[in-house]
């Protein structure tokens, strides 16, 4: 039987003004975790759990990182070593793994899952392509680095790698490099707008959603999304069949 | 055994109607076996998609919901729905909803050639007819009650809308029209604002109040219809502990619903449950049934 985790602590670290590393002891989890998939963590006195994605898990070390924002975030981000974080997980439907030569997409603090998600991959070729708004907000560069083949950061206003959208280095990248999927997660007109130069270059996409949560495992259908599967209409829910869903069913024309 | 207007529960707590789907989500956290009952999320006669997203909003002590009742009719939940539910030893509620007395009248024929143990009425739409809400109209109310009595033998329950200057009124037009007994309450109309955006942040403008912060009020309408109606009455409303839930057997209720609470914790309803037991043993109380409506006023 599934259930909720209590978590110890073991580290919280900073990684920008508004960025946090949360570094759980999950040894007791001894579910599989799937890169995509997230916990619903109970955040202070908030009443709804807040959903996180794993952004790593290695070892029994569950790796959440958070930008502070509301109430939720701003309690999780004053935890301290020692406490007990109580989480349920892992959720949802994580990325297809199963492919050879991939790149990952992120913006902002949609890099989070991508990380994981290269680490599990076994592919030939993993290349990140990450953006980010100005040089203070950039997060994980090393890790991504040890953890992918080719790493391009675009930042909007040029203060640090490329200057601009990341979806125009994407664009560039692509014109230089097959890959076989190519993975993203950010503000969704940036994930659209990776869809369609996947699919000007056919190349298959997978998007990680976000939608305002109830209870995190499919029973309130709060979290839904249309989706066009095989010409129908359906909604998805974001927290059971998703986060992952495939781009060309959330973006039908 | 309890019995709740000819429904024999093992058990008072019941997992209530929207917040529970058709159980399939929590069987993996435990055994729904374990259920007194599932009142299962609210069915319509035909499929509906529901409202636009964000359906959801976080208040303080509680949450607003505009879900818009998607539901994959009530032939899918024939269908296949209820032979899931039929493999747990737990009475099985179908939650209806309709625009129309035809709606819940094909309804009322539809269940009562299907494997369920009993209706729970939800009466918080509108009639499209008239626009009046059936729930906020004790003359339209008690006819529909009767015309779904009519047509469905096993126990039906009218599930009351706190939305109304008399919830009294109602209660006791559902029980002339012949309900076996009321539960209450359904969520309060509200609506939270986007101060930013200067628009309401459900994309359906308003949303149901539900979680703790209504318990207060729904102890109090529980009361006000215990007291004035002779049918069971199951109570509900940001119930999260066993001692949420005695409060309100105290009050009036003979059994409780456990709703928003399996948002923030899968097994609430199994807490619950555990936590009636330890407040009976502590309080040397052998069975249940001496506390409904055992509250003496100062
Ligand atoms: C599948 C998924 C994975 C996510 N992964 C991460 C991650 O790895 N790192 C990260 O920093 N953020 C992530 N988010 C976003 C994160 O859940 C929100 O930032 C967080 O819930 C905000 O909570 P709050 O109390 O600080 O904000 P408030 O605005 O006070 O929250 C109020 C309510 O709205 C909800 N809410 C607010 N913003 C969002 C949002 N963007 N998405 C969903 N619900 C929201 C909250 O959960 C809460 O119920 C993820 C969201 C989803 C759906
Ligand atoms: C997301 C959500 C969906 C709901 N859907 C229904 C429904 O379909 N039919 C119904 O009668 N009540 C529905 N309700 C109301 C609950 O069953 C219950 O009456 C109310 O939430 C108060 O109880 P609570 O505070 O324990 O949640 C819903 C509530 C929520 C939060
Ligand atoms: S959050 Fe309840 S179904 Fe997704």
């Amino acid at each position: 039987m599934k259930t909720n985790y209590l978590c110890r602590v073991e580290e919280l670290k900073r990684l920008t003004d508004t960025i946090w590393l949360l570094e759980l002891d999950a040894s007791n989890i001894r579910e599989d975790i799937k890169p995509g998939q997230f916990f619903h963590v109970k955040c202070g006195e908030g009443y709804l759990r807040r959903p996180f994605s794993v952004c790593d898990f290695k070892d029994g070390m569950l790796r959440i990182a958070f930008e502070e924002k509301g109430r939720g975030t701003k309690a999780l981000a004053r935890v301290k070593q020692g406490e007990y974080v109580d989480v349920l997980g892992p959720l949802g439907n994580g990325f297809d793994i199963g492919y050879d030569r991939i790149c990952v997409v992120g913006g902002g603090i949609g890099v989070f899952p991508l990380l994981y998600l290269l680490n599990k991959s076994e592919g030939s070729r993993k290349d990140a392509v990450l953006g980010f708004l100005c040089k203070d907000k950039v997060v994980l560069e090393n890790e991504f680095e040890n953890s992918c083949d080719n790493l391009v950061i675009a930042c909007d206003d040029g203060s640090y790698g490329v200057r601009g959208f990341v979806t125009t280095a994407l664009e560039k990248h692509l014109e230089k490099h097959d890959f076989d999927i190519v993975y993203t997660c950010g503000p969704s007109i940036m994930m659209k707008k990776v869809y369609e130069i996947c699919k000007k270059h056919n190349i298959p996409c997978q998007v990680s959603l976000e939608e305002r949560m109830g209870c995190g495992i499919g029973a309130c259908l709060v979290c839904v999304c249309e989706v066009k599967k095989e010409n129908v209409l359906q909604n998805k829910r974001v927290c059971k069949d998703g986060p992952v869903m495939w781009a060309n069913e959330v973006y039908y024309d | 055994m309890i019995n709740v207007g000819g429904l024999e529960l093992k058990n008072p707590v019941i997992a209530a109607s929207g917040t529970f789907g058709f159980g399939r989500e929590f069987s993996e956290y435990y055994d729904l076996g374990r259920l007194g009952g599932i009142s299962v999320k609210g069915l319509t006669l035909e499929p509906r998609m529901g409202n636009k997203t964000p359906r959801i909003c976080e208040t303080p002590s509680g949450i607003l919901n505009s879900v818009g009742l998607q539901n994959p009719g009530v032939h899918e939940f024939v269908r296949t729905e209820i032979p899931f539910l039929r493999q747990f030893d737990t009475k099985i509620i179908a939650n209806i909803a309709g625009n129309s007395f035809s709606d819940y009248e094909q309804m009322a024929e539809i269940l009562n050639d299907a494997d369920v143990d009993a209706i729970e009425l939800n009466v918080s739409c509108p009639n499209v007819k008239d626009g009046v809400v059936f729930g906020q109209d004790p003359q339209l109310l008690e006819k529909l009650t009767r015309s779904v009595k009519d047509r469905f033998e096993k126990p039906l329950f009218v599930k009351l809308t706190p939305n109304v200057t008399s919830i009294v009124d109602t209660a006791k037009a559902a029980e002339a029209g012949g309900a076996d007994g009321v539960s209450l309450i359904n969520t309060l109309l509200g609506m939270a604002i986007d101060i930013y955006r200067r628009r309401p942040v459900l994309a359906n403008n308003t949303g149901g109040l539900s979680g703790p912060c209504v318990k207060p009020v729904a102890v109090r309408m529980v009361h006000e219809v215990y007291r004035n109606v002779n049918i069971p009455v199951i109570g509900m409303g940001g119930i999260e502990t066993g001692e949420d839930a005695v409060e309100f057997i105290i009050a009036g209720a003979s059994c409780v619903m456990v709703g928003t609470a399996n948002f923030a914790d899968p097994l609430a309803c199994i807490k619950v449950i555990d936590g009636i037991e330890e407040y009976m043993e502590k309080m040397k109380i052998k069975d249940v049934r001496e506390l409904v409506g055992s509250l003496e006023f100062n």
